[in-house]
């Protein structure tokens, strides 16, 4: 089966990660998967104010998820919308799995996620960033996370819905998956779907995400390696 | 002794495996999963004995019983300072914690420390990642006076101070400045040559892990460093020399407490 842009159902878009991009922030990474475009900013831990907000045993994890007004081709009205909210907080909660937060109590670690070209998988994306972006920020974690979609179109299971695809399939699946302890941290799902279909959609989804861990790993070693090699 | 998939100086990232054994005992910045050592964070491997950790490549300050930190006094209390060393969680430096007596009935504590005062001093006890405590029970240190402050990525420390201080002590004699740094990454200087202390801090910081870098410190600090003023008195026809010097022990500086 060939797709609209070419490729076979099981291929990721090309996915380039590059960690370190904003020096100001603490850990930073930008995901490309094909045209769709994530960078993440890590501040932190920090001082949290409020301080009700503290919790005496663990850090606070804050992620804010944003698609910038110039991500799609109709104008995003900027600030928070009912999508946004929704995507920050699974996005927190298939990070909270792997960051050591009892390490930093009272403490705020901010994941900033910026979406500046959006088309298709942004929050999977976005994922993919934040994981990179705290690892390299020099955080405590049990793992990096990471994350792909699947979904069905006609008789195909399809990775890594792009684009008009999205919108053709029956259900799109995206799945934060921690390769080290083999568990899914985020499964959602959009649209219809039997039954059967569902593990084999999942199946494929953690396929994907067993392929970007790879590239993860690489964007750090990239950034860190040879820099570390005669610490 | 099984066999080690990571060695010794190995980089690795958060969830990667170092060894699969029981053999080995994980120590910082590691963790047991099941029979495996793995790693939390973005490090180098350290072997000792049976002992595994990871020296961090980036992350804030994380502090440790002994070490000698810079940080601001922002608030004081009945029985003591708070202060700010530069991470989540501020400091604090009890009346104990000073060699000397004070009576606070009649000595006001913002005679000793005041709010804004930069202080180098000890962490003496940890109680968790938030209750760190402070102490001044050390001949280094002192309160500091004027000069310059500049932040640093405190991972960095260790290659700015250099194997048993070499690399510090080379910059503080080479420009004759004097400069105190805290394993916190915060650095304070004055004195003469600061820009190009500070350029050679900056050049550390931003790689630090080149081959030869003293070499090239040294060299850069050479042809950087204006000679050493040369005072030329003429006196009864005999001209004496004397080399202005300012090389910085902090040993020799007293207390600013007490009086």
């Amino acid at each position: 089966m060939k797709r609209a842009d070419g490729r076979s159902a099981g291929e990721l878009r090309p996915v380039t990660i590059k960690a370190g991009v904003i020096p100001n922030a603490n850990g930073s990474a930008m995901v490309a998967m094909g045209k769709t475009i994530a960078v993440a900013a890590v501040y932190g831990p920090r001082y949290l104010h409020p301080r009700f907000k503290q919790k005496y045993d663990k850090a606070l994890l804050k992620t804010i998820y944003m698609m910038v007004p110039f991500s799609t081709n109709e104008r995003v009205r900027p600030g928070p919308s009912r999508r946004s909210q929704e995507i920050c907080k699974v996005t927190r909660e298939a990070l909270e799995n792997v960051v050591c937060l009892e390490e930093y109590p009272k403490s705020v670690i901010d994941v900033y996620i910026n979406i500046i070209q959006a088309n298709a998988g942004t929050r999977t994306a976005g994922i993919n960033a934040a994981s990179v972006a705290l690892a390299d920020a020099g955080i405590s974690m049990k793992d990096l996370v990471a994350s792909a979609a699947a979904g069905k179109i006609g008789d195909d299971y399809v990775l890594d819905l792009a684009g008009k695809e999205e919108e053709e399939t029956d259900c799109d699946v995206p799945v934060a998956y921690i390769p080290g302890q083999d568990k899914i941290s985020l499964l959602q799902m959009d649209g219809k779907l039997p039954p059967e279909d569902v593990e084999k959609v999942i199946e494929m989804a953690i396929k994907g995400c067993k392929e970007i861990y790879e590239k993860q790993k690489e964007a750090l070693r990239e950034r860190w390696a040879q820099k570390g090699a005669s610490a | 002794m099984a066999e080690l998939l990571k060695n010794e100086k190995d980089f690795v990232v958060p969830g990667e495996k170092i060894v699969e054994s029981m053999d080995y005992i994980p120590g910082r910045n590691c963790f047991r999963d099941g029979n495996a050592i793995k790693s939390k964070k973005i490090g180098v491997v350290t072997i000792t004995n049976r002992v595994i950790s990871i020296i961090p490549l980036n992350g804030t300050y994380a502090p440790k019983v002994g070490d000698m930190i810079l940080g601001e006094v922002i608030d004081i209390q009945s029985n003591g300072w708070i202060v700010n060393i530069g991470i989540a969680h501020s400091a604090y430096l009890p009346l104990s914690g000073i060699r000397e007596f004070i009576d606070t009935t009649r000595t006001q504590l913002s005679s000793v420390y005041n709010i804004g005062d930069l202080i180098y001093s000890k962490i003496s006890n940890l109680n968790g990642p938030d209750s760190i405590h402070l102490s001044m029970d050390d001949v280094r240190c002192r309160k500091l006076r004027g000069g310059r402050v500049l932040d640093i990525n405190a991972a960095k420390v260790p290659r700015l101070i250099g194997r048993e201080g070499s690399m510090i002590r080379m910059i503080k004699d080479k420009t004759r400045c004097n400069i105190c740094v805290g394993q916190n990454g915060i650095i304070w200087m004055d004195g003469e040559n600061q820009d190009v202390a500070l350029e050679a801090i900056h050049e550390i910081e931003g790689r630090p892990q080149q081959e030869g870098l003293t070499d090239k410190i040294s060299a850069m600090l050479d042809s950087r460093v204006k000679p050493a003023q040369v005072q030329t008195n003429v006196t009864n026809g005999i001209a004496s020399k004397s080399v202005a010097s300012g090389s910085f022990d902090p040993d020799s500086v007293d207390s600013e407490v007490g009086s």
